[in-house]
């Protein structure tokens, strides 16, 4: 049997409603772009779920490593101050 | 491959290289083993690039490809029925309930490719009779009401099990069932109302919803798999929350949801021992015929030869159309 469906994979992004950020939805394997744009709307749309959708081929995703997630996100650990919940002000107030 | 490679450049440009599981002591490799089951007791939801066991891998590999499978495999007995339907509309929406279930098969598919095998392999595995899928597709499709009966029963069977791996440990896998169930839905409606239809008709179309139910009934309650005791992979995909529920409990909840809506349009279950149960809040049933269920799962049941080659024959009758996609592609590159 040859390997008639080894296209490249390619990741899918949908973005629901008009303004609203293009999430993953998941793959799909396609010779380019175009044909990977209509596999996409086919696999991942049939019922209007998107308004719009990305592909990008899988390889170039270039993703965080979870082994090194503590090492990565370290830069943030300390630096609570930037949580608005971290100021203890006067009680009883409405706002701030 | 390439996004392993990225994965191991982007590593070494944080810390040093470790050395590959190889090199690790078992010590290390069960103390990394409980640190992983105990983090699935705590509810973390795996992804695909953290570490997991090899056996969680390949468990959850060979679960979901045969479910990918069984997709594929399902559209068959509906698609006999696609040129036959009895009006337009049941027609459109036939083909609309058989695109879905390729869709399905490509989600899951797309899922277990995160787990390092490609989709090609498995399709391989499929089509050369290697791989298995739902026994209950192997059963015919000979009339109208069939149809009705593969929405109402085999889908809402697969709802009950579907609905509970959405809340599976692997993420992709996860995330493909919350997609299908909403989907599902919709087969199991068209295919109950199907039935209903038949049910206020004459009392020809009566006897044919009821010959499909006779038919239908106990196949899909034996598409929960056998008593938990008998089967053998249970314990691991428990303790992994591969599974969160043993087969007879999914079983036992398929009923006792089933029942009501087969009563609702007048439809007979055909088993004698049938009966709410007060004690248990559970409706108690008869025994299933379990040599039938290994006679199809071991290729003896009606259809497993004919739906392997119908399988096969799709796959080649498609060669042309990834043919002209690949030139396509190959012809736009060069200009």
């Amino acid at each position: 049997m040859e390997s008639n469906h080894q296209w490249p994979t390619w990741e899918v992004f949908t973005q629901k409603k008009q303004g609203a950020p293009h999430e993953h939805a998941g793959s799909v394997h396609a010779p380019d772009g175009e044909i990977a744009l209509l596999n996409a709307r086919d696999v991942y749309s049939r019922r209007q779920e998107g308004v719009n959708i990305w592909v990008v081929p899988s390889d170039a995703i270039i993703a965080s490593s979870p082994e090194d997630a503590g090492a990565f996100f370290d830069p943030a650990n300390d630096k609570m101050y930037r949580s608005p919940n971290f100021f203890k002000t006067a009680d009883g107030l409405k706002q701030i | 491959m390439r996004r392993l490679v990225v994965t191991i450049i982007l590593a070494k440009l944080i810390r040093p290289v470790i050395p590959m599981d190889i090199n690790v002591k078992m010590d290390d490799l069960s103390e990394k083993e409980n640190a992983f089951n105990d983090s699935i007791q705590a509810g973390k939801v795996i992804e695909p690039k953290d570490w997991m066991p090899e056996k969680y891998r390949k468990q959850l590999l060979r679960m979901m490809s045969q479910h990918a499978h069984s997709e594929v495999v399902g559209m068959l007995p509906e698609g006999n029925w696609i040129s036959r339907a009895p009006s337009l509309a049941r027609k459109a929406i036939l083909i609309a309930k058989v695109q879905d279930e390729a869709g399905h098969g490509l989600y899951i598919y797309s899922a277990a490719e995160t787990l390092g095998m490609d989709r090609s392999e498995m399709i391989d595995q499929l089509l050369s009779g290697k791989a298995k899928y739902s026994s209950i597709f192997n059963y015919p499709t000979l009339t109208w009401a069939d149809i009705g009966a593969i929405g109402w029963l085999v889908d809402g069977a697969a709802i009950v099990n579907q609905t509970v791996l959405a809340k599976c440990s692997y993420g992709p896998y996860s995330r493909a069932m919350l997609r299908i169930c909403r989907e599902e839905n919709f087969h199991n409606k068209q295919g109950y109302q199907i039935l209903a239809y038949l049910m206020r008709g004459t009392q020809e179309q009566k006897d044919m919803a009821q010959d499909a139910m006779n038919r239908w009934w106990w196949p899909a309650l034996m598409m929960f798999g056998p008593s938990d005791k008998e089967s053998p992979n249970s314990a691991d995909l428990l303790k992994w929350k591969v599974k969160l529920f043993t087969n007879d409990d999914l079983r036992q909840r398929f009923i006792d949801r089933t029942v009501e809506q087969a009563q609702a349009i007048g439809l007979k279950i055909p088993d004698d021992k049938l009966k709410w149960n007060e004690e248990t809040r559970h409706y108690d049933f008869g025994e299933i015929n379990w040599d039938e269920f290994f006679q199809v799962i071991n290729g003896n049941g009606p259809c497993n030869k004919l739906r392997l080659k119908q399988r096969n024959d799709a796959h080649a009758n498609g060669q042309w159309v990834r043919d002209a996609a690949k030139a396509y592609a190959a012809k736009k590159k060069v200009n």
